[in-house]
């Protein structure tokens, strides 16, 4: 009796659905017809080189988001917990906000500066957060979240001194970048290292889906029912935490799919995470790619960051789940 | 000989002292309670067993190897423990539960093997839960609860196994019930039981022999009808019990008093 396995074959269809679609989709909507006769360069050229690497990006992100959210929501035992809890999104916004503040447009190892420096800032809050927690003997899951609560206010204090002191125009554009957007992908040369960091750390994840099992049901339970808690719980903070920086340096912190894909996924194939990592990777990635869609379809040609469109669509979803139904952590089928 | 033997075992926590200085050893299919006051250090003593806390002083050894060599999992295939009161909110199945149990003989990389699969039916048959291995852990009742959590670390199949409290908030009924699986384990698989227990009655009446703890330090070691005497259960609790001779066994039993009267 498995009857997680064919909630799951639906969601790989529905995700394939979506991403054959998706290019289509856009200020100008694309005939799949036309691809293929060569009369339409242009089209082509539209639907290959911007569309198509762009929902890729999108799916990936959505993907890698989705699954570093269920990984630290079963190790801190908390429906609400997320890399973005851990200060995450605010050190990659500090790194970029700073970049953009000293003017820094380069490219440096064929990648933009601001995207280098918010996978520093990322980078940076990783490290502190997990050697604040090291300051402690056990490596307890509730001190990781104070430091990382602590290390977000700190980012974002920053943050806000920065936009206060400098030149609008450039803390606007900051302020844009804070929102979160696909838009800067332009080919394919973003997939080229986003795509392995997000497949490597969601299949790691996966491998530690047994861990991820018993680390929800607490750590006592977890340790004697012999996983390594030290090992296990810095594997899960590091590679969730590396995946998610990887995202947010490139597409800016875009909110609640970290929470949302991982909570309609345990109500669709359960606690497990042998199908909860692949459903909530599947759901996360459809879910971004289409937020984004509709992002670059409902002002064409102007664009909405899809930042904007997962809160617009996250929060009420949100509300109206709690208002519904019992929370997921609490949840009978 | 002794499989589990714990020599010299101190631990702090912040500076404070909560165990000192603990020496004993458990044989095969010995069944021992661990009893004292509340604030004793039973249920930490359990942990560092169990591996849980890892930084204490001192030697625990298996088969004379020294447990802080072995790894959490190798050791999780020795010593299973089942913690106290331990809540399960999400929403597991029974069977699901119980096969995480096997954790530590499993790989990431296969599905549960058959083994597998025997050890938790068995473990589900033996503690009389099979038939609602499907049902969520969390809308069982306490007593049915209790005996799959029991489940869970009998599907580790280990030769000692460390119980925190485990029949604390069950009826009579079911309290004898899982005592008497507990005594079935025991003596069938010669697997070596400490029980950790407030119910001073059935320790004396179940184990072989009783440890008790007090301040951090085994103020009594040894059989049942020695400790049942007024003496050392004062000396162990700070109070003088009321005790009258069980009907069937040969030891006396602890009655609650009633206000006023004598003692």
């Amino acid at each position: 009796m498995k009857p997680g396995r064919s909630t799951l074959t639906i969601l790989v269809v529905g995700t394939l659905v979506v991403l054959a679609a998706a290019p289509l989709v856009g200020p100008r909507w694309i005939d799949p017809g036309m691809l293929w006769n060569g009369d339409n360069p242009l089209e082509a050229r539209i639907f290959w080189d911007i569309r198509v690497p762009r929902v890729l990006v999108g799916f990936l992100a959505g993907m890698g988001l989705a699954v570093g959210g269920t990984a630290y929501q079963a190790m801190f035992r908390n429906p609400l917990a997320s890399p973005f809890t851990l200060g995450l999104a605010s050190g990659a916004s500090l790194g970029a906000v700073l970049a953009i503040h000293l003017g820094w447009n380069k490219l440096l190892w064929g990648t933009p500066a601001v995207t280098v420096c918010a996978l520093m800032g990322a980078g940076v809050t990783l490290v502190v957060v997990y050697g604040l927690t090291r300051l402690r003997a056990e490596l307890s899951v509730a001190t990781m979240l104070l430091a990382g609560v602590a290390m977000s206010f700190l980012n974002t204090s920053l943050i806000l001194v920065l936009q206060y002191a400098v030149d609008p125009v450039r803390a606007f554009h900051a302020f844009r970048w804070m929102l979160g957007g696909l838009e800067g992908t332009l080919g394919y040369r973003d997939i080229l290292w986003l795509g392995p960091v997000v497949l490597a750390g969601t299949f790691i994840l996966w491998v530690l889906r047994r861990e991820l099992n018993l680390l929800s049901l607490g750590d006592e339970w977890a340790a004697a029912r012999g996983v390594s808690l030290r090992t296990v719980k810095t594997l899960i903070l590091f590679v969730s935490g590396v995946m998610v920086a990887a995202i947010v340096a490139h597409c800016g912190p875009i909110g609640f799919v970290c929470l949302i894909a991982p909570h309609i996924s345990r109500q669709l194939v359960g606690p497990q995470h042998t199908r909860l990592v692949p459903a909530a990777a599947l759901l996360g990635g459809a879910f971004l790619v289409i937020s984004d869609s509709v992002a670059r379809t409902v002002l064409a040609p102007a664009e909405i960051p899809v930042g904007v469109i997962t809160a617009i669509l996250g929060g009420p979803f949100f509300l109206w789940l709690l208002l519904t139904r019992p929370l997921s952590w609490e949840w009978v089928p | 000989m002794a499989i589990l033997a714990v020599r010299g075992l101190s631990f702090a926590i912040a500076g404070q002292t909560i165990l000192e200085n603990v020496t004993f050893e458990l044989d095969r299919g010995e069944f021992v309670s661990l009893v004292g006051p509340n604030g004793a250090g039973k249920t930490t003593l359990l942990r560092c067993l169990a591996l849980v806390h890892r930084n204490w002083q001192g030697e625990i050894l298996w088969h004379g190897r020294a447990a802080k060599r072995a790894s959490q999992r190798e050791w999780a295939r020795f010593v299973a423990y089942l913690p106290q009161e331990e809540r399960v909110d999400i929403p597991y199945t029974v069977e699901d539960f119980v096969l995480m149990g096997r954790y530590p003989h499993g790989s990431p990389f296969s599905p549960p093997s058959p083994r597998d699969i025997e050890a938790v039916r068995e473990a589900l048959e033996l503690t009389n839960t099979w038939n609602f291995r499907h049902r969520l852990v969390r809308t069982l009742s306490g007593g049915e609860r209790q005996r799959v959590m029991l489940a869970a670390v009998l599907a580790q199949q280990t030769p000692v196994l460390l119980l925190d409290e485990a029949t604390t908030f069950l009826d009579f009924r079911h309290r004898e019930e899982v005592q008497h699986l507990l005594e079935k384990i025991n003596t069938q698989r010669q697997v070596a039981i400490l029980a950790v227990t407030h119910d001073i009655n059935t320790a004396a009446l179940f184990s072989r022999r009783i440890l008790a703890l007090r301040d951090g330090h085994i103020v009594f070691d040894g059989p049942p009808a020695t400790f049942m005497q007024e003496s050392i259960l004062q000396e162990v609790f700070g109070f003088r019990p009321l005790l009258v001779d069980h009907p069937q066994a040969c030891i006396p039993v602890i009655v609650p008093t009633r206000s006023g009267g004598e003692p």
